[in-house]
């Protein structure tokens, strides 16, 4: 059923949430650290513990899926909800930090996927 | 119902159709949503002959979206502001944020995880560091002097919610936090867009870039939209690693960078 997929879904994120609230309490942060990453690498776990033992059908699957093909416009969504104006007010000492921290993070990208070596699987899955 | 059916008087149509679409907002919002991405196909597709994706042009459409409407009800939340509109900051919160995110990870082979995520790592502590460097010094250039005010930008560059977390923390004032946050948000911006366009020559087009990627920018609005606009399959790589940075940046801000700061500037 859709909903199976769909709970699989939120179980995973909410205990991703608290683990990632211990963890900031842990280091004494509020809010949360981590915890998305952790529902992530949890649903991959779960998901694939049901397809070995093959309770993961369609239906299911789909129940999941839908979210992540929703995501772009939940994009979109949140793109219309930024504070534009404020980024605008904020003026050229905010443009400028941004810009530049943009600009050099994007330059350490190829810097740093470089530093452990070439990646095996590059080209050889699309 | 009748609230809407009794919406008379000047205006009296169109107020009937905004309290529906108020007392509706999440379906408001999906429909709101699937015209700007249907518009945004269309103009990237026909206007733009195919050179810029459908999803960065919705993206923008939204921004300008996000623009018009802080400027109508000159509140801080965007188009969610205006009250037939509230529902986007439904869609587009925290909470279906996440969950989307959550569920592009579904169908990542687990090896690629594993094989993504140690670079992955040195790209998020590298990221934070060149955040929080390239922040503080351009806040410095500008000619801030006040520890407290250059760590509180230097956050802001890390992502929206650093910026005024650490200068919450550090007792910054509230036009030093407004700056940080700005930076916070315009980097969101430029990665959201620029993402797509450089993509191909910083080589982003594999799970391990994609994770080093995320830890590097670290603002998760910016490296989701960037990535979806990029390919929809790099999403969870670049999403994993990326949600791990502002929790680190809320801890280190206060802490050991403010006091860098403070010793450097005595």
């Amino acid at each position: 059923m859709l909903i199976y997929g769909t709970a699989i879904l939120g179980a995973c994120l909410l205990a991703g949430r608290l683990v990632g609230a211990w963890l900031a309490r842990l280091v004494g942060v509020d809010g949360d650290v981590g915890g998305v990453g952790i529902a992530m690498l949890l649903l991959v776990a779960v998901t694939g513990l049901l397809r070995r033992f093959g309770r993961l059908d369609g239906q299911t699957s789909a129940g999941i899926g839908y979210w992540g093909g929703i995501y772009i416009p939940i994009v979109v969504a949140l793109a219309a909800t930024l504070d534009v104006r404020a980024a605008l007010r904020g003026g050229w000492v905010a443009f400028a930090a941004a810009a530049a921290v943009v600009a050099v993070s994007f330059a350490l990208v190829p810097v740093i996927v470089q530093i452990g070596g070439a990646d095996p699987r590059r080209g050889g899955t699309a | 119902m009748n609230a809407a059916v009794n919406g008379a008087g000047s205006g009296g149509a169109w107020q009937a159709v905004a309290d529906v679409l108020a007392a509706n907002g999440l379906v408001t919002a999906l429909v709101v949503v699937g015209l700007v991405s249907w518009l945004a196909d269309l103009v990237a597709r026909t206007l733009l002959g195919g050179r810029v994706q459908g999803s960065v042009v919705a993206i923008l459409a939204g921004l300008a979206l996000a623009w018009w409407g802080g400027s109508v009800s000159g509140g801080a939340r965007g188009a969610a502001d205006i009250p037939w509109l509230a529902g986007l900051g439904l869609l587009g919160g925290a909470m279906l944020r996440d969950l989307a995110v959550v569920a592009t990870a579904f169908g990542v082979r687990p090896g690629e995880l594993t094989g993504a995520g140690p670079a992955g790592v040195v790209g998020l502590a590298a990221g934070l560091v060149v955040a929080f460097a390239v922040g503080c010094a351009t806040a410095f250039a500008c000619g801030y002097r006040d520890p407290v005010a250059v760590t509180t930008i230097g956050a802001g560059a890390a992502t929206y919610i650093v910026g005024p977390v650490t200068g919450t923390a550090l007792g910054a004032t509230a036009d030093v936090i407004a700056v940080s946050f700005a930076a916070g948000v315009i980097k969101a911006i430029l990665v959201m867009v620029l993402t797509p366009l450089v993509a191909r020559t910083i080589g982003l087009d594999n799970p391990r870039a994609a994770a080093v990627y995320g830890g590097l920018m670290g603002t998760n609005s910016g490296v989701v939209g960037g990535l979806a606009a990029t390919d929809p399959a790099l999403v969870p790589y670049g999403a994993l690693t990326a949600t791990f940075y502002t929790g680190l940046g809320c801890l280190l801000g206060p802490s050991l960078v403010h006091g860098i700061v403070r010793a450097l500037l005595g």
